[in-house]
């Protein structure tokens, strides 16, 4: 113990809004230890104002994402080892949104392009009819997935280009969700939610670049998602159901 | 023009093209190995309706093609507006749609 | 430093790699298009004209541009092939390979050209 205590990690840590700079930090390197950790031993030992966000821990949540070293990443279950170069960890907030203060982005224009892809499920029964049986098996069933799993966390949104290449474009999360309600067969709102990922912040922005499947830590496929979407928009397109 | 309109004529145009550009990469090879000369080109093309077909639809689905390529690059990497982004492609479209035809002419009308 | 609170490390990824290659290689082929037509148009003229301009493609300078244009427009089919079955097909694992195939096809493809042209 007393000799691994030793040794340290170079972290630098972003400070400041959208205008700052990084500091320097030398953090005792712990055995299986976390970036959150490392995040929280800073706040705890060396500067108690430095602002991020966490609430589980436990990868659930989905609220501590910040860039490391480049990438975004899940920092509650990211490990030190897994991400550290030549000795160093740098931790930045979430790219593509505004930064709060440090390492907290905030996550407003993520929520709403989830409402303006129409992420919402629209019941196409009341709650005085039966409920609808659905098999387990069925393809469509299956294809309801793809966004359950889903925890909200942004990296996604963080490592799309083309989210910071088009403003509007609704991201990876939105239009997995709206995919995965497309698939639900108790929706009842997939006209409205085509035109939605057919509209200039819709699906065709999508360049499969496949950052959002390679870094998801839910293990989920956006990319093939939004593939499904532009085929739907499309058949829908072609039988002049949008325009 | 809507999103989901300019993908659809980007992707059947590029779904056309795949077995002309294969066509047009063994031209060149074939041409080049003989040694390009205007006779050798023109005595293929000349006269001959196929490749005034071929190279017809070939121009027609590169200009569409290419216009809202390159419309979807300016929208990205330069910002610009809707109604800008619109006209750049119709000009381009239309630029090389003209010269394009103009070359077919050129080539296969003796 | 950095005045920036994040870098872009994904950047290098050879899937984003891939879409670069094939945004590049598309601008550069509707670039070069124009000036393609024009020199065939040069046969409304006369065939002498045309056979004028050729010559001057001899040169090694111009060989290797021409190769360029071959390797462009290889690379910018099997890169779109790539997309279409990515957007059209089921999912498949496996792009970083099939992105790295397409280019491979693409520099064997610009060879053969070489090879032809000398």
């Amino acid at each position: 113990m007393s000799t691994t205590a030793e040794a340290t990690i170079d972290v630098r840590v972003w400070r400041g809004g959208e205008k700052g700079e990084y500091q320097s930090f030398a953090v005792p390197r712990r055995d299986s230890q976390t970036v959150l950790d490392v995040v929280t031993w800073i706040q705890r030992h060396a500067d108690p104002t430095l602002a991020y966000r966490f609430a589980c821990r436990v990868g659930v949540c989905g609220s501590c994402a910040m860039t490391v070293n480049g990438r975004p990443r899940w920092t509650c279950r990211t490990h030190v080892s897994k991400v550290i170069e030549d000795g160093r960890v740098e931790i930045g907030p979430l790219a593509n949104l505004p930064v709060i203060r440090d390492l907290a982005a905030d996550l407003t224009p993520f929520f709403e392009k989830w409402q303006k892809a129409e992420g919402t499920f629209v019941p196409s029964r009341t709650r005085h009819e039966p409920l609808e049986t659905i098999s387990p098996e069925s393809p469509e069933r299956q294809a309801a997935n793809a966004a359950i799993e889903c925890i909200n966390c942004g990296v996604c949104y963080a490592a799309c280009d083309t989210v910071r290449w088009s403003p509007e474009y609704f991201g990876p999360a939105a239009l997995n969700r709206s995919w995965s309600l497309v698939n639900d067969v108790r929706d009842a709102g997939n006209l409205k939610r085509l035109a939605a990922a057919a509209s200039n912040g819709g699906c065709h922005n999508c360049h499969s670049h496949q950052s959002c499947e390679q870094l998801c830590p839910q293990g989920l496929n956006p990319t093939a998602s939004i593939a499904g979407l532009k085929r739907r928009t499309m058949q829908a397109y072609i039988r002049g159901e949008i325009s | 023009m809507s999103a989901v309109r300019l993908y659809v004529w980007q992707r059947l145009t590029a779904l056309l093209m795949v077995p002309l550009i294969i066509v047009h990469l063994i031209i060149i090879i074939y041409a080049t190995n003989r040694g390009l000369s205007a006779a050798d080109i023109l005595g293929r093309t000349q006269g001959s309706i196929a490749w005034g077909l071929y190279y017809t639809l070939f121009v027609a689905a590169a200009a569409i093609h290419g216009a809202i390529g390159v419309r979807g690059v300016a929208r990205e990497w330069l910002g610009w507006r809707e109604t800008a982004l619109d006209r750049l492609m119709w000009i381009f479209g239309v630029i090389l749609l003209v010269l394009g035809l103009r070359a077919v002419f050129a080539v296969v009308v003796p | 430093m950095s005045t920036q609170p994040h870098n872009t490390a994904y950047r290098s990824d050879r899937l984003w790699l891939a879409a670069m290659v094939h945004r590049v290689s598309g601008v550069l082929l509707a670039a070069f298009l124009p000036l393609h037509f024009l020199v065939l148009g040069l046969a409304i003229e006369s065939e002498g004209q045309l056979d004028s301009f050729l010559q001057w493609t001899k040169s090694p300078l111009v060989k290797l541009a021409e190769t360029g244009l071959v390797l462009l427009l290889a690379i910018h089919l099997l890169g779109g092939l790539r997309v279409l079955v990515i957007e059209n097909m089921p999912w498949r694992n496996g792009q970083k390979r099939m992105a790295t195939l397409a280019a491979a096809a693409a520099v064997g493809i610009a060879g053969v050209f070489l090879i032809a042209l000398l």
